[in-house]
């Protein structure tokens, strides 16, 4: 994550805004790594993200007079990538069962763990890399959507909770339980697919399911 | 105060996120010495938290930075913003 520096972006948009209009591609730079994994979370599909994101940048440039430095940039700005996303999610045809309006009850829902210890110790540095991204990226892609956004802003880009609370537009306390929600299952995911790579010790707490 | 094993999931992520107060994180910390079960969870769901971290697991599509300023590029020629 780019740590965000409030004077070069408010001299940059006021620059930008007095004609220097070419300062915007360093201004929104910073942002693009954040844009595209926001929408990408909400939007499922590389080239649709990669759209949004673009028209994003464009929005925000058109907007630009309208940032009035009282949330950060970033945050502002993926305000309006979250927009856009919706807005294309919406326009959608097709209802995803994994909808907008989709209700996970958060609070309730035992979570059990996958349950396993031969897997802890392995080194990352063991697994291939491009097997064991691919089989990140798989697990995330299946998380649920409330989830996904989550995990993206706050475990990839890093975002902090409070940032990631305005991104999506929801609280600092449903950020937190989203989180602790998606690792879980990302978790439960994983930990029996990755103890593939580990090292067989049979006998010790089994992955029971 | 005594913690089960079901507690001890429930704060795995604030744990790991160190948003824990003291006094949990020590009760915790105890149950973690003698359950083997919660530490192999605790361990492996901070791997996973690492390892989604990780660089390269989640990239930018190539060539993705330079089609947007290409795109922006020809938005810039034409419009001052405020302007639409």
């Amino acid at each position: 994550m780019t740590a965000s520096n409030p004077e070069f972006e408010a001299d940059c948009i006021r620059r930008i805004l007095a004609g220097e209009k070419h300062l915007f591609h360093a201004l929104i730079r910073p942002s693009e790594r954040a844009i595209y994994f926001l929408l990408l979370g909400l939007l499922r599909n590389e080239a649709e993200a990669e759209d949004a994101a673009q028209e994003t940048a464009i929005k925000v440039y058109r907007n630009l007079h309208l940032f009035r430095g009282d949330a950060q940039f970033r945050t502002w700005v993926l305000s309006i990538a979250r927009n856009e996303g919706l807005g294309r999610l919406r326009k959608q045809a097709s209802r995803r069962e994994d909808s907008l309006e989709e209700k996970i009850d958060e609070q309730s829902g035992d979570y059990t763990p996958a349950i396993l210890t031969s897997w802890r110790e392995i080194p990352a540095e063991a697994l291939e890399r491009k097997e064991l991204g691919a089989l990140l990226r798989r697990a995330i892609e299946g998380l649920p959507g409330i989830y996904r956004n989550v995990v993206l802003l706050r475990d990839i880009e890093e975002m902090d909770v409070r940032e990631t609370a305005a991104a999506l537009g929801i609280t600092e306390g449903a950020v937190k339980v989203r989180l602790h929600r998606a690792r879980a299952l990302l978790q439960r995911e994983l930990a029996p697919q990755l103890k593939g790579f580990a090292p067989q010790r049979k006998g010790l707490f089994g992955w029971g399911k | 105060m005594k913690i089960d094993c079901k507690h001890v999931w429930e704060y795995i992520s604030a744990y790991i996120d160190g948003e824990v107060d003291r006094a949990l994180r020590a009760e915790i910390d105890r149950h973690l010495e003698t359950c083997e079960i919660c530490s192999a969870v605790l361990d492996s769901t901070r791997n996973v938290v690492v390892l989604v971290a990780g660089d390269r697991v989640f990239e930018l599509p190539v060539g993705f930075s330079e089609r947007l300023h290409a795109r922006l590029e020809k938005e810039l020629d034409l419009e001052q913003p405020g302007t639409s």
